[in-house]
């Protein structure tokens, strides 16, 4: 079991193969991400993202290449893995019919954390998100903006090392959006490593570098920045559009 | 208008689910229902014990025997033996004829036929000893012609196991029956297919909860429900409707345990083939339910039914646990006659729970 080090990347992927049947859905992918990054995985529909993302996440294994995550191996060491880990899926991770306590409650219990443990964070967070007053309220009669940030620190609750966000800001307005991403870079900044799949290409810019998947292989790589002057563009919108054009779709 | 009705013919035809429940089903009910529900006996397997051998005897059991409704599945030779015959579970009917029968018959009115009548299925037991009683009242018509001293043949019937011929003997196994199989097979399946549906299923499997833990976390509540809720209907029947308890409760008890879970493997398995919960809902529903209700011999006596539909009712839990429940409430039998029908009960346990984990595995593959 590999000790996690200063420099050691805090995902490591090397040649990642993932097939359905004679389908590749990942081709070879190779990417390290370190510790406190933001790191954007981009991609079309159908380019193979939520699949790597659900092998990093212990959820399916590869068909082959070497992958480590929070410094354990995703082939045996799968269960230490999602000890570390957060994950805050694009259906969201709440549950609908119970309270915003209930669901720390839960949660944190599920990542063994102990009763006082979990009052100690359920108040910090929400005091955190001023949304104290709202603690005992059922997440139905929450509007999404809030519902989407307390999904956040629920994800969060356990202090994982990484947290992988599945299109964490859809539906709702770009203001929201921002105050989404600021609590997204005060967790880089205490040292999370955020893990971000987006369709909206301005929150590409706010990410650390960029990775756009194109049928299955990564074909980009790097800062937005070094991205935009490479293929010569003003936005990340841009990029992409050039990179996507060159696949088979142009989803 | 004519846009929004076209509409939601388009929705029913691609959902080729409704669709089969739309057709198929009345199409199913129709046959079920003609060739299961019949209040007609055929072939009903009786023993007889002919203490007396003569050809009075000799006729009225041909005649008996040929008339379509009975079936001799043994011939007794002493009255040590009936009880041993109804335990077996096979026959529904004991006739005794006394000894010298043909000669009490003529010349010392009159002559007493025994009729022994499982009526742990009353309506069954009344139309047994109904058609017997025919039977014999036509032979005497036959052979008393014009002679003047009238040959009497008595009957005496005596109900086992349910003297006053209560229907809610009936009632009652069967509705536990029905009562377990929803809340642990249905609400199971469905709240596991909810969080599949709502997506909340994905974040269960990353936590560090093992898949195990999750179903068997889903599961607890609705084993806990289910058996207050047998308990309740129980007492209730004991209680409030006089329902005997011959046997073992500790038996019942356990018997009812092993339903449960076996209902809970069916519960898991559908949530495995549906992705929602009006998949799983609807499921549940056909395949467990309706046929749980209409083949299980609960309402309608198996015995009754066309040989298909026989055969089909032997892949139904609920029958076999109906048998269970029935053999030790009523019976008061132990595990020595039911452990065929518990076999039973384990292995399709066994099954659904093999089948489950498999469909699980692929799915994470």
């Amino acid at each position: 079991m590999m000790k996690q080090s200063v420099s050691e990347p805090v995902i490591k992927v090397r040649n990642l193969v993932k097939k359905f049947g004679d389908f590749v859905a990942n081709d070879h992918l190779s990417f390290d991400v370190q510790k406190g990054e933001i790191f954007g995985f981009l991609g079309a529909n159908g380019a193979g993202k939520t699949t790597a993302i659900k092998i990093l996440c212990g959820l399916q294994k590869p068909t082959s290449g070497e992958i480590q995550v929070a410094g354990y191996d995703v082939y045996t060491q799968a269960e230490l893995i999602k000890k570390n880990i957060g994950y805050m899926s694009q259906r969201f991770s709440m549950y609908e019919d119970l309270s915003v306590r209930e669901n720390f409650q839960f949660y944190g219990g599920i990542y063994g954390l102990s009763g006082s443990e979990i009052k100690e964070r359920t108040k910090e967070m929400l005091e955190d998100l001023q949304m104290t007053h709202i603690s005992n309220k059922i997440l139905r009669e929450i509007p999404l903006g809030w519902k989407q940030k307390l999904a956040f620190s629920v994800a969060m609750v356990h202090h994982p090392k990484i947290v992988f966000l599945d299109e964490p800001t859809g539906g709702v307005d770009p203001i929201t959006r921002r105050q989404f991403w600021e609590m997204i870079y005060t967790a880089a900044d205490k040292g999370v490593t955020v893990f971000v799949t987006t369709h909206y290409m301005d929150e590409a810019e706010y990410c650390g570098r960029v990775s756009i998947m194109v049928d299955g292989r990564i074909e980009a790589l790097d800062s937005p920045e070094a991205l935009k002057k490479h293929y010569n563009s003003t936005t990340m919108n841009d990029v992409f559009i050039k990179l996507a054009r060159s696949s088979g779709n142009t989803n | 208008m004519k846009g929004f009705i076209l509409k939601e013919f388009l929705h029913i035809f691609r959902d080729l689910r409704t669709m089969l429940i739309l057709f198929g089903m009345p199409v199913a009910q129709v046959l079920l229902f003609g060739y299961a529900i019949t209040n007609e006996i055929n072939n009903a397997q009786i023993a007889i014990l002919d203490h007396s051998k003569d050809p009075v005897t000799q006729e009225i059991t041909y005649k008996l025997l040929s008339s379509g409704y009975f079936q001799l599945n043994d011939q007794l030779s002493d009255a040590s033996e009936i009880e041993q015959a109804f335990k077996k579970g096979k026959i529904k009917q004991v006739v005794v004829f006394e000894p010298n029968f043909a000669q009490k018959m003529t010349k010392d009115p009159p002559a007493v036929i025994q009729l022994i009548t499982d009526a742990s299925d009353p309506n069954t037991a009344n139309l047994l000893s109904n058609y017997t009683q025919a039977i014999t009242g036509d032979y005497l018509r036959q052979t008393s012609g014009s002679k003047r001293n009238l040959p009497v043949i008595n009957i005496e019937t005596t109900m086992q196991y349910n003297p006053e011929l209560r229907g809610v003997f009936m009632f009652v196994p069967g509705t536990i029956t029905i009562l377990l199989m929803l809340i642990s097979a249905m609400m199971t399946s469905i709240s596991i297919a909810r969080e599949k549906e709502l997506g909340t299923m994905e974040v269960l499997l990353v936590s560090p909860l093992k898949p195990l833990h999750i179903i068997v976390g889903k599961v607890i509540p609705y084993v806990i429900l289910s058996f207050i809720n047998a308990l309740i209907i129980l007492i209730l029947a004991a209680t409030v409707f006089g329902m005997p308890f011959q046997g073992s409760l500790v038996l019942l008890l356990l018997q009812s345990a092993l339903f449960i879970v076996m209902a809970l493997s069916m519960g898991i398995f559908i949530s495995t083939v549906s992705n929602n919960q009006q998949t799983a809902m609807l499921l549940s529903m056909f395949v467990l339910m309706l046929p749980t209700i209409l083949l299980s011999g609960f309402i309608f006596p198996i015995e009754n039914m066309p040989l298909p539909l026989q055969i089909l009712s032997n892949i139904m839990p609920s029958k076999w646990f109906i048998i269970i429940i029935k053999s030790i409430m009523l019976k008061g039998l132990g595990i020595a006659y039911i452990w065929k029908e518990t076999l039973i009960l384990i292995g399709m346990t066994i099954f659904f729970i093999g089948m489950s984990v498999k469909k699980f595995k692929i799915r994470l593959d």
